[in-house]
């Protein structure tokens, strides 16, 4: 029965005592050992945020520097088209200048060369019309050298022109 | 940092080892002991009463008695007893008796052998283990006025009255001792943490950090509320530590420990009792209204009578009534399983000592093994007393839904 009749003494002794380790724990451990906690999860709370801003911030640095890096790339290759383009609008046009100097030139040539054929033929001509001529004086003189031969030459010659 | 660390662990391991081998060796001691005295009385049977007195038939081994009086108050710290001689701690016995205070130490009482100014010791009986006064035994006594008892001794009927005993008995004596451990435990580590402001917790604050934020966490902020639960955890954090320390210390069989704090009555009764006012004390309208009007309850239930209300009225008794019962019973049950593992060793020597060894053997592996079961109950109950503590507090202050 002493098992479960509580007696007064104890009771007595329990309650002071617990009262008194309520209290005092609740002064000197709890209160700080609280405090405590609760700055250190406030602060541990607070360097996660800021990691994650960190994080967060990082991610938008890499975003934005990836479109800028996309808008030079971008930027090149419009530029080594815009370059390339012009490369061959210079060399088409090189050529097409370089064509027409040619046949100019070639064009020129052809004149030049016709102009010298024709002068040499005139030439050419005038020489061989002496030449005939001389040749014709020598060959009359020769053939004309005799009366009879002269009367039978001017004979045909008259002959030869018609009254119509 | 980590030879330390090393170092500690086995401190650890050293002190746990030598508390299993102190146990082992007392209880072998005290069989050696009892078998010892056995055996003597069996070699010489026909000298029995010349060589051993009446004290000897005391000796017979009384497995109930001897549980009982290990879980039981007392007004001595019991130690061991070599042979004849009892080493134990006298206490300090105050007692309030015909409107005077009564200080003296137990030791004055010879273990009831003798009466110091009328107190007497109560050997057996009813009133075995209390102090009553024997006004024949007083000079200076010369008024009655306490509560008289007659108690049937030595034949006849003595005419005894009971002065109230405010006396520091082993269990006030191991609330002290459990005080003085928790401030010095908590305030320390309180310091620990003024001082190590927002770093990782070390030593003995990283042992009980785990336990606070628990109780914290998962016990009064479930239970009670992000809101509210702050008023409520040092009471919590208190009850928490206080219970499951003396549950500890109640495993411990030797001084400080050995006192059997949370299986006493009284000791849980007076935080259940703590548990009741806070309760009753912090609880809002809404509580109340809950206990004499409980909503969505047929009305037949209430008028004209009032079954409902008379139900809930009662629960608001009965829950801290269960809790001091729960926390009794269960520390209780687990030193009286062990202690009977213990006995067994005893009973069997009595009957042949070599049966007795063998016995102990098979008893100390139970009794280790419930031994380790308690550890896991120590924890367990210091939890529940905490959590439906906390649970009371949150149906009393929970707001109207």
């Amino acid at each position: 029965m002493e098992l479960v009749s509580p007696g007064i003494g104890l009771i007595f002794w329990m309650t002071l005592s617990f009262a008194i380790l309520i209290w005092i724990l609740g002064k000197f451990a709890w209160k700080p050992i609280m405090k405590s906690l609760k700055e250190r999860e406030d602060s541990i709370d607070e360097a996660l945020h800021a990691a994650d801003k960190a994080r967060e911030e990082m991610k938008q640095l890499k975003f934005s520097n990836e479109k800028l890096l996309a808008e030079a790339k971008d930027e090149r290759d419009a530029i080594l088209r815009d370059a390339r383009k012009v490369r061959d609008k210079i060399i088409d046009e090189a050529r097409e200048k370089a064509n027409q100097e040619a046949n100019r030139i070639v064009e020129n040539a052809k004149g030049r060369i016709e102009n010298e054929k024709m002068a040499a033929m005139t030439d050419l001509k005038n020489q061989l019309a002496s030449l005939s001529i001389e040749i014709a004086e020598k060959v009359l003189k020769q053939e004309l050298s005799d009366e009879k031969k002269q009367k039978d030459y001017v004979q045909k010659l008259i002959d030869e022109i018609n009254f119509n | 940092m980590t030879k330390i660390r090393i170092g500690k662990r086995k401190i650890f391991l050293g002190v746990s080892l030598a508390l299993t081998a102190f146990l082992i060796t007392q209880f072998l001691f005290a069989g050696t002991q009892h078998n010892q005295q056995v055996a003597a009385r069996q070699q010489e049977p026909d000298s029995h009463e010349a060589a051993w007195p009446e004290e000897v038939e005391e000796e017979e081994f009384n497995a109930g008695e001897s549980i009982i009086e290990h879980i039981i108050d007392s007004h001595e710290w019991h130690i061991a007893t070599l042979g004849e001689t009892h080493i134990s701690i006298p206490l300090p016995v105050i007692l309030w008796h015909d409107g005077k205070l009564h200080i003296f130490m137990s030791s004055k009482l010879h273990h009831g052998h003798a009466s110091y100014k009328g107190f007497r010791l109560m050997t057996e009986g009813e009133f075995k283990g209390k102090i009553l006064h024997d006004p024949l035994e007083d000079p200076d006594y010369n008024y009655l006025d306490e509560e008289i008892v007659a108690v049937e001794q030595e034949g006849g009927k003595k005419q005894y009255d009971v002065p109230l005993d405010f006396s520091i008995t082993k269990n006030v004596a191991a609330i002290f001792i459990s005080m003085i451990i928790m401030s010095w435990m908590f305030i320390s580590i309180a310091k620990r943490y003024k001082k190590r402001k927002g770093e990782a917790p070390k030593g003995l604050q990283s042992l009980l950090e785990p336990l606070i934020l628990f109780i914290r966490d998962d016990v009064a902020k479930e239970a009670i509320g992000v809101k509210r639960h702050e008023r409520y955890l040092p009471f919590l954090f208190t009850l928490f530590f206080f219970i499951f320390l003396n549950n500890l210390l109640g495993l411990v069989p030797f001084f400080p420990g050995g006192a059997n704090v949370t299986g006493n009555i009284a000791v849980t009764g007076v935080m259940a009792v703590f548990t009741f006012l806070i309760t009753t004390f912090s609880a809002n309208k809404n509580y109340w209204k809950h206990i004499f009007n409980t909503p969505g309850v047929p009305w037949w239930l209430k008028i004209p009578i009032p079954i409902m209300p008379l139900v809930e009225f009662m629960g608001i008794f009965t829950k801290p009534f269960v809790l001091m019962v729960r926390l009794f019973a269960n520390i209780t049950a687990g030193h009286i399983i062990v202690l009977g593992f213990i006995s067994l060793v005893f009973i069997f020597g009595n009957i042949q000592p070599a049966m007795g060894y063998g016995v102990s053997i098979v008893s100390i592996a139970f009794a280790v093994f419930m031994g380790l079961l308690e550890l896991l109950v120590a924890f367990i109950q210091a939890y529940v007393f905490t959590l439906l503590s906390a649970l009371y507090f949150g149906m009393a202050t929970e707001d109207h839904h």
